[in-house]
């Protein structure tokens, strides 16, 4: 039973008005449940949460590097366990995509295939934002970041999101997940499972960031959701490399979301790019297919 | 305990072993290898009550020491060369975290060209990054400097990581007699790891806070604070040890026959040895020639140096590492605590890669310096050039 009194991301951060990443951790740290040690790589969410000499985080807490966050969550483990502390104290890594996906790799690999028994989990705003909006390996297609503009020759990021889940699956994790903030009962579960999980859990929680994608800040829940109902993001579980569960929506076309994002307008103007946005429902279609997304 | 003929890493897994690290967090790479192979055979053996991490890169090794360490554990590494330069971010992230994290350094070159051969650019590198530097002449060395360091880095008046330097196979792999502590002696010397502050739920602090323009510069000041106070810190705990083991560490600087030298040589490492015995040729000829050996390199031991220095006529400074554009590191940092002394302080840098450096090349250096003639590349074969 997720306890939904815990407020171990207090108040007082500096997150952007309207940030799904800061709704995200503190709905992330009710799931945990007391009794967590958070390990965070560089990111937004250090920066705003750990102004020295003030702190958001009520549950211990240890900075790790860009890259490193794994590698010291699987120290703190060991340390846990060497010391009989383990299993009444529980590691917790809250990373960016950027952290993440891209320079996190070597080191979250080492770890997964180690079996370390910590939760990783990856807040995905789809883009390096705390340092202004650059492209990462989770950045969706077609999206315009400053590293990857629309342009004359450009119709923004030209790559699809690296599929991290699925990386960590081939590892053998017991536990990986999709979820997002816009669903905040289904995170909780997700992270509660995962904590209780032994070994490597791995989860993927959609954040929108209202100063990278360009919608008001008021509009984050929505946004999460219509990302989930347009199939762009699906949430499931693989349990032991087994997919266990999916929600179902009733899809509607990708263009509402792209539409609501200033990201991807240039899709639709000066004129709408039908080519473009024919593929990134494909992808949508093909996500649908692979997880089983639409209620029949 | 009576002298035992050990291999240098061998000898250093041992030693390890006693200062019962509770973390080992460790990635295999010439010449530190028979380390932390002896150490995964000991914890295998069931003789060290300790977790060891086979970590995929020396980059995941001292990371995983960070939260090991944060988390309330000893903890214990060792690398060389291109490891220590793949781990560069975490070496100044650790430091910066107060982390008393103790690493054991066969010291190699870098590349490229690529070389697994001795010198000590790989320590040296990382001189700025707030651990302490010691450097071991022999295996003994190397043993007690082990001891020592966490006594030194856990030292809650210090809170630093600690850098134990040896030069790669020249010691690491070489057969010496050495004296191993006993266990019950370690045990009363340094006793179980008793953490400043730890990642505790029952108390919880965050570490490694993200600090703004207002902030930043009092944190280093007070790192640097910390390392100069390690000074006095080496002092009290070397006298200490002295008084357990009957090897005396209350000095950063030791003398060799310096107290009525004309020239003196400084060096730190092996490297001392081969000097010693050319020294002890040289006074057999009547040249009047002694050695200040750098045992602490960070801190740097400034005032030490002068007051030791303070009768020469002439210094040569001998130094396995370059700082590229400039002049060997040591030499810089002599020349810089000995301002204004009107020493004249000739840096030679020799070594380099494993190139053998023999007395003939100790005594030859003393000639070049009384001729005034030093800031160079000693031993250069011009043919090759």
């Amino acid at each position: 039973m997720v306890d939904r009194t815990i407020e171990n991301f207090d108040c007082g951060h500096r997150a952007c008005g309207g940030c799904g990443a800061s709704s995200a951790v503190r709905m992330i740290l009710k799931g945990a449940g007391e009794n967590t040690i958070v390990v965070s790589p560089t990111g937004c969410l250090e920066v705003f949460s750990t102004p020295y000499p003030e702190t958001a985080w009520k549950t211990p807490w240890i900075h790790s590097l860009f890259e490193n966050a794994s590698a010291v969550a699987s120290g703190v483990e060991a340390a846990l366990k060497r010391q009989g502390r383990l299993g009444k104290e529980k590691v917790l890594v809250i990373g960016g995509d950027g952290a993440t996906v891209d320079i996190g790799m070597l080191c979250i690999s080492g770890a997964f295939e180690r079996g370390h028994d910590f939760t990783y989990v990856c807040y995905d705003n789809e883009a390096y934002m705390n340092t202004g909006i650059q492209r990462s390996g989770a950045t969706p297609y077609d999206a315009d970041t400053t590293t990857s503009p629309s342009g004359v020759c450009s119709t923004g990021n030209n790559r699809p999101k690296k599929d991290l889940p699925q990386i960590l699956v081939a590892h053998g994790s017991p536990y990986v997940a999709t979820a997002t903030m816009a669903y905040p009962m289904d995170l909780m579960k997700k992270v509660e499972k995962a904590m209780n999980t032994q070994g490597p859990c791995y989860i993927q929680v959609h954040a929108p960031c209202c100063t990278g994608w360009g919608y008001d800040g008021a509009k984050t829940m929505e946004i999460g959701r219509m990302a989930v109902e347009c199939g762009l993001w699906p949430c499931y579980e693989i349990v032991d490399g087994k997919q266990t569960s999916v929600k179902k929506v009733q899809r509607v076309p990708v263009d509402e979301y792209l539409k609501a994002q200033k990201r991807f307008r240039h899709l639709f103007k000066p004129t709408r790019n039908d080519a473009e946005i024919a593929k990134i429902q494909a992808i949508a279609d093909a996500n649908a297919a692979k997880y089983g997304i639409d209620i029949e | 305990m009576p002298l035992q003929m050990m291999e240098g890493s061998i000898a250093v897994a041992e030693t390890v072993r006693l200062c019962r690290p509770q973390v080992i967090s460790a990635y295999p790479i010439t010449p530190q290898t028979h380390i932390v192979e002896g150490l995964a055979s000991i914890v295998a053996d069931g003789r060290l009550d300790a977790e060891y991490i086979c970590v995929e890169s020396e980059f995941s090794a001292l990371s995983a020491c960070i939260g090991a360490s944060a988390a309330g554990s000893r903890v214990y590494s060792a690398t060389t060369s291109q490891g220590l330069a793949l781990m560069a971010e975490v070496v100044f992230n650790s430091a910066g975290m107060r982390l008393p994290i103790v690493m054991g350094i066969a010291n190699r070159a870098i590349s490229a060209p690529l070389s697994i051969w001795n010198d000590q650019q790989d320590s040296i590198m990382m001189r700025d990054s707030g651990w302490l530097q010691f450097y071991a002449e022999d295996n003994q060395e190397a043993v007690d400097l082990h001891i020592l360091s966490y006594k030194i880095c856990e030292d809650h008046d210090i809170l630093l990581p600690a850098f134990v330097c040896f030069d790669g196979f020249i010691l690491s792999h070489v057969f010496e007699p050495v004296d191993i502590p006993s266990e019950k002696e370690v045990d009363e010397f340094l006793g179980p790891f008793k953490p400043y502050q730890q990642l505790d739920v029952k108390d919880p602090i965050s570490f490694g806070m993200y600090a703004t323009p207002e902030y930043y510069l009092e944190f280093r000041y007070e790192h640097d604070q910390a390392v100069h106070r390690a000074a006095d810190a080496l002092r009290k705990h070397g006298k200490a040890f002295g008084e357990k083991f009957g090897r005396d560490y209350s000095e950063l600087v030791e003398g060799y026959r310096l107290e009525d030298a004309e020239v003196a040589i400084i060096a730190m490492g092996s490297i001392c040895g081969t000097t010693k015995d050319a020294i002890d040729e040289m006074r057999a000829e009547g040249k009047k020639v002694g050695l200040l050996k750098i045992r602490c390199f960070r801190p740097f031991p400034a005032a030490d140096i002068v007051k030791a220095l303070a009768h020469v006529k002439t210094v040569a400074v001998l130094d396995k590492n370059i700082s590229l554009g400039a002049k060997g590191a040591v030499g810089i940092e002599v020349k810089d605590a000995c301002y204004g002394l009107g020493i004249p302080i000739y840096d030679y840098v020799l070594g380099l890669g494993g190139r053998d450096v023999r007395k003939k090349d100790i005594k030859k250096i003393v000639e070049l310096a009384e001729k005034g003639s030093g800031d160079m590349f000693y031993g250069l074969r011009e043919e090759l050039l």
